[in-house]
């Protein structure tokens, strides 16, 4: 009971603060409740199920220009262009989950980031339709759901608390059924995991297509929301992002790829509004919390107060 | 008969580990697989689990052939194996370690009082909420016990379960076990050979990879052969 209610109740708060905040902060809160949609996705697979991806941007992307192109190339309305976008991360993540998890360990981490890596390629390579690293703008016409125009910033805002609450709430449900506890314990010791009957690989395979399904969710919302699809979001660094937001906010809580998303994007927008070196402060704020906090900072609050935090 | 093994045989680069075993174990049995160290006892248990994937041979299970079921699929049939190196869960509770034994076949609330009965069995219920990590090692190897018991196998197969035992706890599991083969076949690679020659209907004795004797335990006891592959005997057993 304790657990939905403090869950539920981020969500409230987050409802609440979109009366409360300013613009600026409106606006960025807007684009973290987004990224940490996406970090939620890569919790379920790193966090939850112990398999460290390098490749999540590929997933990201599969949802952004699947939204994205089906808008500007086959004039779908946003609601179809972001189921497509849907369709298209969790074929992507089902084709490289395939492949991908005949690996483990190290091997894993090396295949998912050369897919991802050929995926950004393949991004580059149709520049006609793509439009390469320069990317294509949605426009704002396109961008009407139900006659809403998401491109509103209070729209916007709610738009993206809605995909960020359902996200929150079925990774909560997730981790808290049969199957997630199966997830949990192979990310523990998966040999006993199997020596219990459990068929290991189809449970795997099913976290990483919800965990790149969640991702493209996050994508196509990001191109919905904030008008844009480049191939940056296809690059190494967006792989590496919901990583360090997860370990920042605590791996394998439910709650700590919001609370890590949020912490490294003021991290980096107050550093740098001290100095241009504002990367070199983030890099020792996060050094020290490697050290001080290892398991990230709901992490902590799970060993030091909560212990049954999900 | 409940489980066969047909010239099962293993080879690891340049060692035959198990030389063509057959194996026959008839269902309500406590069997136990003796041998000296290397002999190839937790290779065998592994092919027949499906750990292991076997160089030739079969393994026939309740009639069924499954040398190419992968384990998983083997344990579903009713096997359940318990590992030689303590191997739970050790950073989740006692109770969800078995609680993951028993949703495999069961589920809602019908998985808390198998949990709640697996654990009374082995006597951990006063410390289900415990991480099992935690957990003393005698009470580990219990825990073991206890989701092997959670999975209501139909053969059990227990791996060297009172290494590390106080003598209390072994009189306690020795106890469990014959209330356990009630319900199941049981196959127990053990090396205290009191609780061998007090528990097991019958023994098989493997050694160099190879079954070199059968039968019950007054049998075995007598068998010149036996005593030399352990060169020396009961004693030298117990100690390895």
């Amino acid at each position: 009971m304790r657990v939905y209610a403090l869950h539920a109740g981020l969500i409230v708060l987050l409802f609440a603060l979109h009366f409360l905040l300013p613009a600026y902060h409106h606006g960025n809160l807007a684009r973290v409740m987004v990224l940490a949609s996406y970090a939620i996705g890569y919790n379920i697979l790193f966090g939850y199920t112990g398999l460290l991806s390098l490749g999540h941007a590929l997933f990201f992307a599969a949802g952004l220009y699947g939204m994205g192109l089906g808008i500007q190339h086959l004039g779908l309305a946003p609601a179809p262009a972001f189921l497509l976008g849907l369709v298209a991360g969790a074929v992507v993540s089902g084709g490289l989950a395939l492949l991908a998890l005949r690996t483990s360990g190290v091997a894993f981490m090396i295949v998912t980031l050369m897919f991802a890596q050929a995926g950004y390629l393949t991004l580059l390579y149709f520049g006609t339709y793509t439009r390469g690293d320069e990317g294509f703008v949605i426009a704002q016409a396109s961008r009407a759901l139900w006659g809403i125009d998401l491109s509103d910033p209070g729209n916007r805002y709610l738009a993206a608390l809605i995909l960020f609450g359902t996200c929150l709430l079925l990774s909560l449900w997730l981790v808290r059924t049969p199957f997630g506890r199966v997830l949990v314990a192979i990310r523990e010791n998966e040999e006993r995991v199997r020596m219990l009957g459990y068929d290991t690989f189809a449970h795997k395979l099913a976290a990483m297509v919800i965990s790149g399904t969640i991702a493209a969710a996050a994508g196509a919302g990001y191109g919905l929301l904030f008008g844009y699809a480049g191939a940056t979001f296809a690059s190494v660094q967006y792989s590496i992002f919901p990583l360090l937001w997860v370990l920042l906010g605590g791996a394998g809580t439910v709650l700590g790829p919001f609370v890590g998303t949020l912490f490294m994007f003021y991290l980096i927008d107050l550093s740098s509004g001290i100095t241009t070196a504002y990367m070199l402060i983030a890099g020792v704020v996060l050094v020290a919390l490697t050290l001080f906090a290892p398991q990230g900072l709901m992490g902590e609050v799970r060993r030091r107060l909560w212990k049954g935090l999900p | 008969m409940l489980l066969s093994t047909r010239g099962l045989s293993k080879q690891f680069v340049g060692l035959r580990a198990v030389d063509s075993v057959d194996f026959d174990l008839p269902e309500g049995e406590i069997r136990a697989l003796i041998g000296p160290n290397g002999a190839g006892k937790t290779t065998l248990v592994g092919m027949i689990s499906g750990r292991i994937a076997p160089s030739a041979g079969r393994v026939i299970f309740d009639g069924r052939d499954v040398t190419a079921l992968p384990a998983h699929r083997r344990i579903a049939l009713g096997m359940a194996y318990t590992f030689q190196i303590t191997s739970v869960f050790a950073r989740l509770s006692v109770a969800e370690n078995v609680a993951l034994a028993a949703r495999r076949r069961l589920k809602g609330s019908a998985v808390g009082s198998a949990v709640e009965a697996a654990l009374d069995r082995v006597g951990l219920l006063p410390r289900a909420g415990q991480e099992a990590g935690d957990l003393a090692y005698g009470h580990q190897r219990l825990l073991e016990i206890a989701m092997g018991l959670a999975q209501r196998p139909r053969l059990l197969i227990l791996d060297e379960p009172t290494q590390g035992l106080a003598e209390g706890e072994i009189e306690a599991f020795k106890t469990l076990v014959r209330e356990v083969a009630q319900e199941s076949t049981i196959l127990l690679i053990e090396h205290n050979m009191r609780v061998v020659m007090e528990l097991a209907n019958r023994i098989t004795v493997l050694n160099f990879g190879a079954v070199l004797a059968e039968g019950t335990p007054a049998e075995i006891h007598l068998n010149a052969e036996v005593q030399a592959a352990y060169l020396g005997g009961v004693s030298d057993a117990a100690a390895g």
